[in-house]
């Protein structure tokens, strides 16, 4: 047990640093790190940030070096998250393809696919959407209707999907498909990459309670794609849609800690700047707040020496999403509390517009936390059956 | 960046669990929890003689072996989870740290090989009947005798193991000092002349506590006149780390035992672990049994490395794991239904050693005040 960095982990932090301090200038500095994955703004800029992290090899920096990744380890690529944070750099955009479909594709891809797509991830240069969620799909994931046919060599795909983060910026979407409708919901899905950019693909902007639209309604009308876009088996999409989900749920939110320490700072500077922080329940609730933060930092970093020695998880990462999720949410009604009446007023946009300042933006976004990418009560079913070993729910 | 216990770490849980498993088994925590002493001194010399458990984290300068807070907290934790009956947290982690951190050379050399074999065993005294943990709490004055001795006048409560202590560590003040100056520290037999010792009948059994109320008691000085605070500050620190590791090893056990029930207590004609109402409490127990592992841990690390960080990381493991125990203690009843409610099931011993380390030292509320002050809050 030691928390200092070898002196490996020193050099190649010192290397981060560097390259961070001579690059993170100008515009890029100017951003800040405030603005989550989704958000619309300075979309420019941070798509040319992007970029340049890609130039510069930051991009896919665990993946394999025959992948165009360094092959770091989980230690330096949390080093990397970890000054990056420090660094207050911009929130990144290109979360799903680097974190989820990258390492779904190195996991489970066929060689041409991975040569195919997993270069411009890296570079930043293509931009990826998940189709999971339907109208009659959210917890219930297995019971997808979107339908793909195959005809001659292309797939034909036609239905809904909903709550698809950018699909307005997209390029290709990873879409899990009900490709048998006569087998049992599990084993009659296919995990199908399809281009945006075509006829049959269209969406339109869910408005969400924050005021800003930064989820989508897609609609499939028969948009195609090639047959050799299905990654793993054809009716054994479940699988594929599961490891891409294991990595939204585990590894991929390790960085999340040090941006969540950072509102936690914020929120106490505002309750000493406005007296609140001298009221002893707001204390307790700061200081269990701050408990609450460091500990998922803790339990990150036990998480992560358990990858880095068996290439597992244990029990604490399980726990992760459920732990984040609720914690931010806490946060933000700790906010709205400590800001009294002050919190409740929009900041004034000139033109009549709903737009909320950042504390608010967190403590509304905050609740499609508990709900998006399993909600907590699927998350709490998965940890009683498959960590806890309890029975299944009868069906 | 490491953060796991080494392979012997793990061997030495493995040695302690079997030990606990065979010397410590519920019948026997049954037993001793009702005698006054409420230990057995057989398996005390065992852990001692066979295990060297007391000498474990004591430097080897003083009959110790040398190893650190993080050996501690695995020892800690096992005895947590065997609900052991022994003096091992008062005389280790009370009457070892306190004299570790206020001793001179010549003072730790005199009372620390006796803790380490496990031949003497020592409490703290310093809180009082007001039941405060902070430096106000101690009234006690302690008045210089004139030929260099001390004599104390005053009573001190809920002192571990404070009625079998051979060695009581005593916090006490200079007569018109208040908050934490003038505070020192003092060794007292557990015989002396003047001193009345009562056993007090405590809710958790598993833990005795005693009275002692001094009536002129000879004394001498630890360490230094009056700069008592920052040595008893630091060992409440350590203290709060130990006793987090306890409350991690009692909270999985009552995880363990709530799930190993829901698996086969049999309602509706299924187990009620396949009922959300129940996986969802077992789901919650696990995040919060393992942050409290993160937690305690990490918290060990600061101990056994004494940096800056520890006052920090005491406060919010011991609030956190505190919390984390009681809930996990109060659901496992809750999941065992009646059987859970009765005194021959051990969930009761849980829920009592759970609430009782909850409030020694410092409850959540307590500490979450105190981590608010060190972040600067």
């Amino acid at each position: 047990m030691d928390f200092r960095d070898t002196p490996e982990e020193a050099a190649f932090r010192d290397e981060v640093r560097t390259w961070l301090s001579e690059h993170l200038v100008g515009e890029f500095a100017r951003i800040g790190g405030g603005r989550g994955t989704a958000d619309e703004e300075f979309w420019d800029i941070r798509m040319e940030w992007e970029r340049k992290l890609g130039a510069a090899g930051w991009i896919g920096l665990s993946w394999p070096e025959e992948y165009g990744g360094r092959g770091a380890t989980f230690g330096q690529q949390a080093i990397f998250n970890e000054e990056y944070v420090k660094a207050n750099a911009p929130g990144r955009i290109t979360f799903f393809g680097e974190g989820l479909l990258g390492p779904t594709l190195v996991a489970m891809g066929t060689e041409a696919q991975k040569q195919r797509f997993l270069p411009p991830i890296l570079k930043a240069t293509e931009l990826w959407c998940q189709g999971y969620s339907e109208p009659d799909a959210g917890s219930d994931l297995a019971n997808v209707k979107t339908k793909a046919v195959l005809d001659g060599d292309e797939w034909v795909i036609t239905g809904q999907k909903v709550w698809t983060t950018f699909a307005h910026h997209a390029d290709w979407c990873f879409v899990i498909t009900r490709t048998d409708f006569g087998a049992p919901a599990h084993q009659g899905i296919s995990y199908i990459l399809v281009p945006m950019k075509q006829p049959g693909v269209t969406y339109r902007p869910l408005r969400q309670m924050t005021g800003a639209g930064e989820f989508n309604e897609v609609f499939f009308d028969e948009a195609r794609t090639p047959a050799d876009m299905v990654v793993g088996e054809v009716n054994g999409g479940w699988k594929t849609a599961m490891t891409t989900l294991g990595f939204e749920r585990g590894t991929a939110f390790l960085s999340m800690q040090l941006a969540f320490e950072r509102e936690w700072r914020t929120v106490a500077e505002v309750a000493r700047k406005n007296g609140s922080a001298d009221d002893p329940v707001i204390r307790d609730r700061l200081a269990k707040a701050y408990a609450g933060v460091r500990i998922m930092a803790y339990n990150g970093m036990r998480m992560q020496t358990a990858l880095a020695k068996s290439g597992k998880v244990g029990p604490e990462a399980s726990i992760g999403k459920l732990y984040w999720s609720n914690w931010h949410r806490n946060l933000g009604e700790l906010a709205m509390d400590i800001l009294g009446p002050s919190g409740q007023i929009v900041p004034a946009a000139g033109d009549g517009e709903y737009v909320l300042d950042d504390m608010q933006r967190s403590y509304m976004f905050s609740r499609s936390e508990t709900i998006y990418a399993g909600s907590s009560e699927i998350q709490r079913n998965i940890i009683g059956e498959r960590v806890l070993g309890l029975p299944r729910e009868p069906r | 960046m490491n953060f796991a216990f080494s392979e012997e770490q793990e061997e030495l849980r493995r040695s302690v669990r079997r030990f606990l498993e065979d010397k410590s088994p519920a019948t026997e925590v049954r037993r001793l929890m009702e005698t006054t002493d409420g230990y057995d001194p057989k398996v005390w010399s065992q852990m001692a003689n066979e295990l060297g458990l007391q000498s474990l984290h004591i430097p080897e300068a003083y009959g110790g072996q040398g190893f650190s807070f993080v050996e501690l907290v695995v020892v800690l934790e096992e005895m947590g989870r065997a609900l052991l009956c022994a003096p091992f947290f008062s005389s280790v982690c009370l009457a070892g740290n306190a004299v570790l951190n206020a001793g001179t050379d010549e003072q730790k050399s005199a009372l620390l090989p006796g803790i380490a074999a496990g031949e003497t065993i020592g409490t703290l005294a310093f809180t009082e009947p007001s039941g405060k943990w902070d430096a106000n709490g101690i009234t006690m004055e302690a008045a210089p005798d004139g030929s260099g001795g001390y004599t104390l006048d005053g009573t001190k409560m809920f002192v571990l193991d404070g009625h079998v202590a051979d060695l009581i560590v005593v916090a006490a003040r200079a007569a018109g000092t208040g908050g934490t100056e003038g505070i020192s520290f003092f060794t007292v037999p557990g015989d002396s002349a003047g001193l009345t010792r009562t056993a007090l009948p405590t809710m958790d059994q598993t833990r005795k506590q005693a009275k002692l109320e001094f009536s002129g008691v000879k004394a001498s000085l630890l360490g230094e006149a009056g700069a008592g605070w920052a040595a008893l500050s630091k060992t409440l620190d350590q203290v709060a780390v130990c006793l987090a590791a306890e409350q991690v090893g009692g909270a999985q056990k009552c995880l363990d035992m709530a799930v190993e029930y829901a698996k086969v207590r049999i309602q509706f004609g299924r187990p009620i672990g396949s009922f959300q109402a129940i996986k969802h409490k077992c789901a919650d127990m696990l995040l919060e049994v393992e942050s409290s592992k993160s937690a305690a841990y990490y918290a060990g690390w600061a101990a056994a490395e004494d940096n800056d960080e520890l006052p920090v990381v005491a406060s919010l493991a011991k609030s956190y794991c505190s919390e984390a125990y009681f809930h996990a203690a109060a659901e496992n009843i809750q999941i065992h239904g009646g059987i859970g409610f009765t005194w021959e099931h051990d969930a009761h011993l849980y829920f009592k050693r759970a609430k009782s380390s909850e409030i020694l030292f410092g409850d959540p509320t307590y500490h979450r005040e105190l981590l608010a002050q060190r972040i600067g809050i």
